[in-house]
C-alpha cells in the first residue's frame, strides 16, 4: 500500500506536503515538512517512529493525520528531499547489481529480497523508497501548467514583470476577480484577469514601465510564441521569475506555495524504485515498468544534451535535443496530450505515466485510496436453505477452515483456545496461526504443533476456525443499499456453497441462479460489535427508503400461507407436526379439537396479545384479535414486503428479534404446507371451457372490427382528431385504446372461466408469482406488442414486414398478437414478440450505466452530510442544509410508512 | 379540545396535530385525549433520527437505488389529451443535474373564473400560443432581380388565430429593421433598405424570418386547453412563467412549470426547492416507486443551500466542497490536485473521503465520538 500512495504524491513539482500533528504534542510543521518531501505514509510512520521513542511503553497509540497542504515543489526542494543524483540511464551492472547513479540506485529504495536500502538501511518492504532528482541541461516546461504560464505571460509586461493593470485599478479588479472566483472557480479567475487586461488596453504598453508589449501565443503543446518568434522555455522562465508575489495574488496563486518559475522545471525529481518496481518474469529476465523506461528516456537525452552543449555543438542540435527531452518529459508527465503521439511500448502499446496511474476509475485514487482490499473474505455461488435462520449463512466447512477468528488467550480460556491448535489447520475446528504478543505469527502445521502448544501463553492470540456463531458481513454487489452488506452468524454447514434463507433474498436483490456472494470476517472486536448493533439482519427489517419492511415471506412461502389460512382443514396430529417441523414447541395454543382449520394453525405462531386489521389483495378484511386469526386469508399483501404491514405492527410491538424469529417461522410453515399438499403448475391451469373459447373469439373480432371502422373513418376523412393531436396520431390512439381494452376484456373472460382452484391461480391470487395477466396471456390473448408507447410502425416502407401490404393499419400488421401462448403464436406474432423484447433487453442495458453514474454523482455530492447534535443537518465544512432534518427529524428506518401512525395510537388507547 | 391539542405545538410536528384532529372520533374525553398525545410525543421522540446519522448516504441511496428500475424510456403519452413530457431516468437526471435546457418544458396554466368555468377558454388558449410568421405562410419565395422576399400568407389560419395583415406587419416591421415591409393582401414582400443587398444576405434572412413572433408568449410552442375536476385548465408545450404570470385571468398561485431553473428566476430561490422536491417526487411516483420524500428534500437542499440552484456534477455541489481530495476522488483529480497547489491549499480532512483514503476512522454515524482520557505522563 505504501508504494502505491507514492504515485499519487509524486504528482511532479506538484506535491503535497503533509503537516501531521499529533494532537498531543503538536510537532511543527516546518519540522515535519522538510522530513522527505511529503509522504503520507512516511509522514505517518516518522511520526510513529518518533512518537514510540517518547512514549515507548505505550503502544497503542495512533497518530492522527490532521491536515494535508498541497502545494508545489520548488528546485531546492527538489534537490533537498532526494538521496541520490542519478547521472546515468543505465540500470544494473554485469551481475545484475543496481549501478550507482542509474536509476535503480539502490539510495532509492529497494526492490530485490535480500538488498538493503542505502538510504534508511531497512530491508525489502520496510523502506519505502526515497526520491532522486537529476540536473536538466536546460529548463523544460511542465506541461500540466502550461495554460497557466500563457496566461502569465500574456498578462505581465515582458520586461519589468508586473501585471499589466494600472496601479489605481488593482484593488477594485481584485475585487472583481474575488467575486468571480466565488461564483466560477480558481480558473474562472485566471480566465477572467486575462478577460479585463483585454479590455484595460493596456496590452500594447505596460503602464508601470512603458514598455512596448508583444503578443504571446501557445503553439501546442509546449511552444510558446511572441510575434512569430519563438520564446525559450529559459527565457519564459526569467519572464516568471520578475512576477511578484503581490502580482501572483491576483492570478490566485500563493507565493510561498507556488512561484511561477517552478512551473518551468530545472531539476526533475526521480520517483522512488518502489513505486515502479521492475518484474523478474520465468525466464529470470527483467521487465522493467513504464515509468523506468520513459525514466531511462529523459536522463539518455538529457546526458547527450549536456555532452553537446559542453561540445560546443551547433545550435539547431542542441534545440532537437531540446525539443525531444521536452517530448520525453511531457509524456513522463502525461502520455495522453491530444497533440503528441503518445510513447509507446515496443509492442506498440501506450505507456501508463503519472497521469494515468492517478486518473480515473482504474487510477491510483479510485481505486487504490477510496477503495482498498481486505484480507479474510471468501466468495462463493449461494443457495437457498430455508431452515437456517434469517440472520444466518450457511458457510461451508471448506471455507471455515480457511477463514479464521483471533482470540487472545487468557488465563481462563487458555485450555480452550489449545484445544484448536492441537487440532492443527485440517481438522474442524483448528487453528491455522499463532500470533506471538510482539507480532510474529507463525503457521500451525502438524510439526510445529507440539512447539505452538507449549511455546502459547496468556498474552499470545490463536487465529482459530469458524464456528457457529461467529460474525460474519455478508453481500452481493451492486451494493445499491446499505441492506446489501448486513451481518449474519456463521453457521457451518456441509457442502460447497454460501447458503442463505430465502427471506432475505429481496434486500440482496439476489437469486439463486448462479449467483456470488462475499462473506468477510471482522477481526477485532470494536468491528464485531458495530456489525452486531447496527449491521445484523435484524435492524434491517425496516427500509430506510419508505418506512416499511424489506423482509418478508417470499414465493412457496406465501403460497403456503394462503392455501392454509384460505380454508385448509387438518387433523390435530396433521396440524402438530406441522407445527413441529418448524420448530415451534409449545402447543397449547393449537385449539383442543380433532379437527382444526389452518387459520388456528396460523394463529398458533401470534402472541396472544397482538390485534390488527388489514386488506388482502382481493379487498377482503384481515382480522386478528387477540392473536388469533379471525378472518380472511394471509397473502402478498400481509406477508411480503414492502406492503407487509403485519410484519411492519409485528415488529412495532414486539420488537426486532421476535420479528424475524416470527417470520422464520411463517416462512417454514408456508413452506411445509405446500411439502404436505403439493403444489405444481400444469398446463391444464390455463385450459378454459368452450363457450369461454367462444366469448374469446367474439371480442377479438369485435376489437378487430371496431380498428376496421375507425381505419374506414381515417381513409374517408370523417375523423375528429384530438386537440393538439394530429389525425393519424389520433388514430393510433383511439386504436391502441380498442385494442387494450379488448386485451384486458379477454383477461377477465380468463379470470372468470380458468378454475379457481388450480395452483397458478393460487399464485396469481395470493401475489406469490405471476398475475392474472400472465394467465391471461398464456389461456387467451397476448395482446398489443407496445414501443415506445406506440403500435410497431418500424421495419420496411410504410409495412412492418413484407407479408403485409403497405400501410395496413390493421392491428395484425401493427404488433397485436391474438393467440395466446399455449395456443402458439404465428410467424409474425412471434417476431414483434421479438422486437419488444429486444427493445427492452436494450433499455435494461442502457439504463444500469447511466443509472450508476447518477448515483455516484449523489453519494459522492451527499456522502458529508450528517445529523449534528443539535438536530441539524450539515455537511463537512459545518454549513447547515436543513434546520431539521425532513423537516421534522423523523428517520424514516424508525417510521411507519414516513410517519407516525396515528390510527394506531388512537386505537390502542381507546 | 382543540386547546388541547394545540397546547401541544411544538413537541408534536404540525402535520401530526392535524391527524390527530382528524382521526379523533367524536366524544372522545379529555383524559383519553391527553393519553393519547402524550404517546404520541413518546413515539415521536422515539422516531427521531439520531446524532451522527450520515444521513446523506441514505438519501443518495435511496434515490440512486431505484433508478435500475426505471424506465429509461424518454417520452409518454399519459393519456390522449396531454402533452409530451420526459419521464422516469432521463427526466430525474435532467432535474439533479441542474440543467438550464429541458427536453420537454412544460406549463400548467390555471385561471381565474370565469375562464375557470370554460369560458373563452380556446380563445385564451390561443392567445398565449406563440405564433411565428412561418406558420401563417404558405410559401417563402425570392424574387432573384429585386432581391425581394415574397410571403404568401394562410388566410384561413390567420382567421383561426385572430390576425389581420396590418398586425402582422407591423409586428414585422418591428423585428426586421433591414427590410421595407409591404402588404400585398394575399402576400407581403420584403425589400432591402440596403441599395445593394447580397443574395446571400437576403437567403440569410429568408430563414430568419419564419422565426418572426407575432403573437403569444415567446417560448409556448403548444396549448391544450381541458378539464381536470371541475376546472378548465391550459396546458402547455414550452414554458415562459414570467409573462405568463403576468396575464390576466391567470391564477398565478396555482399555476406551474417543469422548468426549475424559470421557477429560481421568477419566484426565487425556495420556490426553485420545492420544485425540485414536487418534479422529482412526481416522476418517482409515477413509475411506481416508492421512496420519502425526505431523501428528496435532502437533496434539493443541497442543491439549493448555497443560494442559487446547482446541479449535482462536478461543476456544481461537487466543486463546493472544501476538500481538495474529496473533490479530487471525484472527477478529474490532476485538475484539482494542480490548483489546490498553486494556492497552497489545506485539506483539513473533515469528510469521508480522505479519511477513507488516509485509512482514519470517517467523522460521521459511530466515528464521530471520541474518548477523552487524561493522559498518565510522569509528573
Amino acid at each position: 500500500m505504501a508504494k502505491e500512495e507514492k504515485t499519487e504524491a509524486k504528482e511532479e513539482p506538484v506535491q503535497e506536503v503533509e503537516e501531521s500533528q499529533a494532537p498531543a504534542e503538536g510537532v511543527k510543521p516546518e519540522e515535519t515538512a522538510n522530513e522527505e518531501g511529503s509522504q503520507e505514509t512516511t509522514e505517518a510512520q516518522e511520526e510513529k517512529k518518533k512518537e514510540d521513542m517518547i512514549e515507548a511503553e505505550e503502544t497503542h497509540i495512533f497518530k492522527q493525520v490532521k491536515n494535508i497542504v498541497f502545494s508545489m515543489l520548488s528546485p531546492k526542494m527538489i534537490k533537498d528531499m532526494a538521496s541520490a543524483k542519478i547521472v546515468t540511464p543505465e540500470l544494473y551492472d554485469k551481475e545484475g547489481y543496481p549501478v550507482d547513479g542509474g536509476l535503480m540506485d539502490i539510495r532509492l529504495g529497494v526492490i530485490d529480497p535480500g538488498l538493503r536500502c542505502k538510504t534508511c538501511g531497512s530491508k525489502l518492504k520496510e523502506c519505502v523508497g526515497h526520491f532522486g532528482y537529476i540536473e536538466l541541461a536546460r529548463s523544460i516546461i511542465h506541461v500540466k501548467f502550461i495554460s497557466i504560464i500563457l496566461n502569465l505571460l500574456k498578462s505581465t509586461c515582458r520586461d519589468c514583470g508586473r501585471v499589466l493593470i494600472p496601479k489605481n485599478k488593482i484593488s477594485k479588479i481584485r475585487e472583481v476577480l474575488d467575486q468571480v472566483e466565488k461564483e466560477k472557480g480558481i480558473e474562472g479567475r485566471r480566465r477572467k484577469i486575462k478577460d479585463v487586461i483585454t479590455k484595460l488596453k493596456t496590452i500594447n504598453k505596460c503602464p508601470h514601465c512603458k514598455a512596448r508589449q508583444k503578443k504571446v501565443n501557445l503553439e501546442k503543446p509546449t511552444t510558446f510564441i511572441e510575434e512569430d518568434k519563438r520564446i525559450s522555455p529559459i527565457e519564459v522562465r526569467t519572464r516568471l521569475e520578475k512576477i511578484t508575489d503581490e502580482d501572483l495574488l491576483l492570478f490566485g496563486m500563493v507565493a510561498p506555495h507556488a512561484r511561477p518559475e517552478w512551473m518551468v522545471l530545472t531539476f526533475l525529481p526521480i520517483p522512488p524504485v518502489t513505486m515502479r518496481p521492475s518484474i523478474t518474469l520465468e525466464s529470470g529476465e527483467r521487465s522493467e515498468d513504464d515509468l523506468t523506461h520513459k525514466l531511462g528516456d529523459i536522463v539518455r537525452i538529457n546526458q547527450r544534451l549536456f555532452e553537446n552543449i559542453n561540445a560546443g555543438a551547433p545550435e539547431i542540435i542542441v534545440e532537437d535535443l531540446w525539443d525531444l527531452l521536452q517530448y520525453h518529459i511531457t509524456t513522463f508527465i502525461d502520455n495522453a496530450i491530444a497533440q503528441l503521439p503518445p510513447a509507446r511500448h515496443r509492442s506498440g502499446q501506450p505507456l501508463k505515466t503519472l497521469t494515468e496511474r492517478i486518473k480515473s476509475k482504474e487510477g491510483r485514487i479510485r481505486h487504490n485510496l477510496a477503495g482498498k482490499r481486505t484480507n479474510f473474505s471468501a466468495r462463493t455461488v449461494i443457495s437457498p436453505d430455508p431452515m437456517i435462520e434469517l440472520n444466518e449463512v450457511g458457510v461451508p466447512s471448506k471455507i471455515a477452515m480457511k477463514l479464521t477468528v483471533p482470540e487472545k488467550i487468557t488465563k481462563w480460556n487458555m485450555e480452550y483456545l489449545k484445544k484448536f491448535i492441537e487440532k492443527g489447520p485440517q481438522k474442524y475446528p483448528g487453528a491455522n496461526y499463532v500470533i506471538r504478543p510482539d507480532g510474529k505469527k507463525k503457521k500451525i502445521t502438524d510439526e510445529t504443533k507440539e512447539a505452538s502448544l507449549e511455546e502459547v501463553q496468556p498474552g499470545y492470540t490463536v487465529e482459530r476456525h469458524l464456528m457457529d456463531g461467529d460474525i460474519a458481513i455478508f453481500n452481493r454487489q451492486p451494493s445499491l443499499h446499505r441492506m446489501s452488506m448486513m451481518c449474519h452468524k456463521i453457521k457451518v454447514l456441509p457442502g460447497k456453497t454460501l447458503r442463505l434463507n430465502p427471506t432475505v433474498c429481496h434486500p440482496y436483490n439476489a437469486d439463486f441462479d448462479g449467483d456470488e456472494m462475499n462473506l468477510h470476517i471482522p477481526q477485532t472486536e470494536e468491528a464485531r460489535a458495530e456489525a452486531e448493533i447496527l449491521m445484523e439482519v435484524q435492524t434491517q427489517l425496516i427500509s430506510l427508503r419508505y418506512g416499511l419492511s424489506v423482509i418478508g415471506c417470499v414465493q412457496d412461502a406465501i403460497s403456503g400461507n394462503y392455501l392454509l389460512t384460505k380454508d385448509m382443514e387438518l387433523n390435530r396430529n396433521e396440524a402438530v407436526d406441522l407445527l413441529a417441523a418448524i420448530g415451534v414447541e409449545e402447543f397449547s395454543n393449537l385449539p383442543r379439537k380433532e379437527r382444526v382449520n389452518g387459520k388456528e394453525v396460523f394463529s398458533a405462531l401470534i402472541p396472544d396479545d397482538f390485534n390488527f386489521t388489514g386488506k388482502t389483495r382481493q379487498d377482503e378484511e384481515v382480522v386478528i384479535k387477540n392473536g388469533k386469526l379471525i378472518e380472511g386469508c394471509l397473502d402478498r399483501n400481509n406477508l411480503g414486503e414492502g406492503s407487509g404491514l403485519l410484519l411492519r405492527n409485528i415488529h412495532k410491538k414486539y420488537g426486532k428479534k421476535f420479528t424475524i424469529d416470527v417470520l422464520g417461522k411463517i416462512f417454514r410453515l408456508g413452506i411445509e404446507v405446500l411439502l404436505r399438499h403439493g403444489f405444481t403448475c400444469v398446463v391444464s391451469d390455463t385450459d378454459l371451457p368452450e363457450n369461454a373459447k367462444m366469448k374469446l373469439n367474439e371480442t377479438l373480432s369485435n376489437a378487430r372490427k371496431e380498428v376496421e371502422n375507425l381505419i374506414n373513418l381515417y381513409k374517408d376523412n370523417k375523423f375528429e382528431s384530438f386537440p393538439g393531436k394530429s389525425l393519424k396520431e389520433t388514430l393510433e390512439l383511439r386504436i391502441l385504446e380498442v385494442l387494450n381494452k379488448a386485451r384486458n376484456e379477454t383477461g377477465q373472460i380468463v379470470a372468470d372461466f380458468a378454475e379457481k382452484k388450480s395452483h397458478t391461480m393460487v399464485m396469481a391470487q395470493s401475489g406469490s408469482r405471476g398475475n392474472l395477466l400472465n394467465l391471461a396471456q398464456m389461456a387467451a390473448c397476448v395482446g398489443q406488442q407496445a414501443m415506445r408507447g406506440k403500435r410497431i410502425d418500424k421495419g420496411f416502407d410504410e409495412r412492418t414486414l413484407s407479408t403485409f401490404k403497405k400501410q395496413d393499419l390493421s392491428p395484425e400488421a401493427r404488433g397485436f398478437i391474438s393467440n395466446g401462448f399455449k395456443s402458439g403464436l404465428t410467424p409474425t406474432e412471434f417476431f414483434f414478440g421479438a422486437m419488444t423484447g429486444r427493445d427492452s433487453l436494450m433499455d435494461t442495458a442502457l439504463r444500469t450505466p447511466k443509472s450508476g453514474y447518477l448515483y455516484r454523482r449523489l453519494a459522492n455530492a451527499l456522502q458529508d452530510l450528517k445529523v449534528e447534535y443539535d438536530g441539524t443537518v450539515r455537511d463537512a465544512s459545518n454549513k447547515i442544509i436543513q434546520f431539521e432534518y425532513g423537516e421534522d427529524g423523523v428517520d424514516v428506518s424508525k417510521s411507519e410508512k414516513g410517519s407516525v401512525n396515528i390510527k394506531r395510537i388512537i386505537k390502542t388507547h381507546m | 379540545m382543540e386547546k388541547t391539542i394545540n397546547s401541544y405545538e411544538g413537541r408534536i410536528p404540525k402535520k401530526l396535530l392535524d391527524d390527530i384532529k382528524e382521526y379523533l372520533p367524536k366524544g372522545t374525553t379529555m383524559a383519553k385525549l391527553k393519553k393519547i398525545l402524550d404517546a404520541t410525543v413518546q413515539e415521536y421522540e422515539e422516531v427521531k433520527v439520531h446524532s451522527g446519522e450520515s444521513v446523506g448516504i441514505i438519501s443518495a441511496e435511496s434515490i440512486g437505488e431505484p433508478g435500475t428500475q426505471m424506465t429509461l424510456n424518454t417520452f409518454h403519452f399519459a393519456g390522449v389529451a396531454e402533452m409530451n413530457v420526459t419521464l422516469g431516468l432521463p427526466r430525474i437526471i435532467e432535474i439533479l443535474d441542474g440543467r438550464k435546457k429541458l427536453k420537454t418544458p412544460a406549463m400548467e396554466i390555471y385561471l381565474k373564473p370565469p375562464y375557470s368555468k370554460g369560458k373563452d377558454i380556446k380563445e385564451f388558449a390561443l392567445d398565449i400560443k406563440e405564433t411565428k410568421l412561418g406558420e401563417i405562410a404558405l410559401e417563402f419565395s425570392i424574387s432573384l432581380v429585386d432581391a425581394e422576399i415574397e410571403v404568401k400568407l394562410d388566410k384561413d389560419k390567420m382567421k383561426t388565430l385572430g390576425l389581420t395583415n396590418s398586425q402582422v406587419v407591423t409586428a414585422v416591421s418591428k423585428q426586421l429593421k433591414k427590410f421595407n415591409v409591404k402588404d400585398h393582401k394575399e402576400f407581403l414582400l420584403f425589400k432591402s433598405r440596403a441599395k445593394e443587398e447580397s443574395l446571400n444576405e437576403v437567403y440569410k434572412v429568408k430563414e430568419s424570418v419564419k422565426g418572426i413572433h407575432l403573437k403569444g408568449i415567446k417560448g409556448i410552442s403548444e396549448v391544450l386547453p381541458l378539464k381536470r375536476d371541475e376546472e378548465y385548465l391550459i396546458v402547455t408545450a414550452g414554458s415562459n412563467l414570467s409573462e405568463v404570470l403576468q396575464l390576466k385571468g391567470v391564477d398565478p398561485h396555482r399555476t406551474l412549470t417543469n422548468d426549475i431553473f424559470e421557477i429560481e428566476n421568477v419566484l426565487g430561490v425556495e420556490a426553485a426547492r420545492q420544485a425540485i422536491i414536487n418534479e422529482v417526487y412526481k416522476v418517482i411516483e409515477n413509475q411506481g416507486l416508492n421512496v420519502d420524500v425526505r431523501h428528496i428534500m435532502l437533496v434539493a437542499d443541497t442543491m439549493c443551500f448555497i443560494g442559487n440552484v446547482k446541479g449535482i456534477t462536478r461543476y456544481g455541489v461537487v466543486s463546493e466542497k472544501a476538500s481538495v481530495l474529496a473533490r479530487a476522488s471525484f472527477e478529474t483529480p490532476i485538475k484539482h490536485i494542480i490548483n489546490a497547489a498553486l494556492i497552497g491549499e489545506v485539506d483539513k480532512l473533515n469528510s469521508v473521503v480522505e479519511n477513507v483514503m488516509l485509512n482514519q476512522p470517517v467523522p460521521i454515524g459511530t466515528g464521530i465520538p471520541q474518548l477523552v482520557t487524561r493522559s498518565k505522563k510522569q509528573s
